[in-house]
């Protein structure tokens, strides 16, 4: 099967990689970019745990095809932190324990991270369902709602 | 698979015709993109739409609303205006999935996959919406509800793609609602879903359409449910006969979602709610 060549942006560097036309950019990026931050939990759009934004939307890599990334712009979990320095939310998920195993986090990162973006001031109901398509299996969700909502408190103080 | 992306709707709808095997177009792909990672269809071709001039528009013309083939469920919800005039349409599209898969799924992709159970579809066939197929030399416009023929099945003709997503100007003294029943608040597929679209003239309704999805094989449009409250004043009376009406037009499945016999209730309950909020929002009550 011929390979298509593709051209994009990855957290703000311009990349190149070859793929099956039927691989998607999740794999595209664990297996071609070394990016692994973004997970595979369930490979149907389900878990959230691949999450990643794609011109700045939030999306499903693995609903996604590498194909479909010529010309676009994705943001991953590692393009978070500023080199060595964490992002405020990252700090918060540590403080706040909102992690066990960490499979889930690095697409609940990218969401809540999205979400703030959107609106700095979400209310709990607000966060609750704007991860309703990002699983988590250890936390019960509360840790990483108290997480969320004091990084927006505190973004708010600082603006 | 061959992976195509084409600039204009001729050159998909001619790949189409030329190809042999299994062809899917590409939208969102958050149903195509599952059925080929669960190995349910692998496209021989796979044609992507989204790279088409103006597929990602939404814009208000004379006479309604013409809602480009790649525009997501996120890009409707946060349209100033299209919300405004048919909420039942935008909230809808805004029920599937989570926030990762409004993102990326269309309303063509919705309708096209060919669910029973699919949420946009009976608010767009409340609504009196159509689509616009190309193919090689020609175009056609076919109503909403005429599309899918059961489940996974569409009338579109094999080098037919849809090009566009009519949606009418909603009426004076009009308003549109959908609800959908699950087991669950999020992420789940509807058990029952109904649209509802009416028009008044003081208290009373003058004209109206229902649909159910989840029901039949495919969604319908129930004329039977309109009548019953096409005339009234929505009361009492007329909420029995459209609930009734509904249901009636029931042949669901059995699943693990739901019971025939719950089915067939719940369309009745969820007709007369939605036909409340269409008749509060027809009267301009927020
Ligand atoms: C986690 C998850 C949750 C979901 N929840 C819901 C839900 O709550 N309710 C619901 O209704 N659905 C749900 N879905 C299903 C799916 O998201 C929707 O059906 C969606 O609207 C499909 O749109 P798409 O653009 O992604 O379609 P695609 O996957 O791109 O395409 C779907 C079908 O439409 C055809 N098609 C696409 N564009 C065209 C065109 N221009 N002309 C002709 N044919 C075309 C394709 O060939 C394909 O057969 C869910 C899916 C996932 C993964
Ligand atoms: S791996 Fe993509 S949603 Fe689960
Ligand atoms: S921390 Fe284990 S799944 Fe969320």
């Amino acid at each position: 099967m011929s390979k298509i060549h593709v051209t994009t942006t990855v957290n703000g560097d311009e990349t190149e990689f070859l793929c099956d036309p039927r691989e998607t950019l999740l794999d595209v990026l664990r297996d071609r970019l070394s990016l692994t931050g973004a997970k595979e939990g369930c490979g149907t759009g389900d878990c959230g745990a691949c999450s990643v934004t794609l011109d700045g939307r939030l999306v499903c890599s693995c609903l996604v095809l590498g194909a479909e990334a010529e010309g676009k712009s994705i943001g991953t979990v590692e393009g978070i932190a500023q080199g060595e320095e964490l992002d405020p939310l990252q700090e918060k998920f540590i403080e706040y324990a909102a992690l066990q195993c960490g499979i889930c986090t690095p697409g609940i990162l990218v969401a809540t991270k999205s979400l703030l973006e959107k609106n700095p001031d979400p209310s709990e109901t607000e966060i609750r369902y704007w991860l309703a398509g990002n699983l988590c299996r250890c936390t019960g969700y509360d840790k990483i709602i108290r997480a969320v909502m004091d990084t927006a408190a505190d973004l708010r103080k600082a603006s | 698979m061959k992976y195509h992306s084409p600039k204009s709707f001729e050159d998909a709808a001619a790949i189409a015709q030329n190809a042999d095997g299994i062809t899917r177009y590409l939208a969102g792909g958050t149903d195509v993109l599952v059925q080929l990672r669960a190995d349910v269809v692998t496209p021989d071709d796979l044609i992507d739409i989204k790279k088409i001039d103006g597929v990602h528009d939404i814009t208000e013309t004379g006479d309604g609303w013409t809602i480009g083939v790649a525009v997501s469920g996120a890009e409707m919800s946060e349209h100033p205006a299209l919300g405004m005039e048919w909420p039942g349409i935008v909230e809808a599209m805004d029920l599937i999935g989570s926030q990762q898969i409004q993102g990326r799924a269309t309303l063509v992709g919705n309708l096209c996959n060919g669910s029973p159970a699919a949420d946009s579809v009976p608010a767009l066939v409340a609504a009196g919406a159509s689509v616009t197929l190309t193919r090689t030399g020609g175009t056609r416009t076919v109503a909403v509800e005429d599309v899918p023929t059961g489940p996974g099945r569409t009338s579109l003709e094999k080098d037919e793609v849809v090009s566009a997503v009519n949606i009418p100007k909603q009426v004076e003294n009009g308003g549109d609602a959908y609800l959908r029943f699950i087991p669950r608040t999020e992420m789940d597929i509807a058990v029952v879903g109904c649209g509802v679209n009416l028009r008044l003239d003081g208290d009373t309704i003058t004209e109206a359409r229902v649909s159910l999805g989840a029901v039949a094989p495919t969604v319908l449009l129930v004329e039977e449910a309109a009548k019953a409250i096409i005339g009234t004043t929505l009361d009492g009376g007329a909420l029995e006969a459209l609930a009734s009406a509904a249901s009636t037009a029931c042949n669901p499945i059995d699943d693990k979602r739901g019971t025939i016999k719950f089915r067939t209730h719940v369309a009745g309950v969820l007709a007369k709610r939605a036909a409340k909020i269409a008749y509060d929002r027809a009267k301009g009550v927020k």
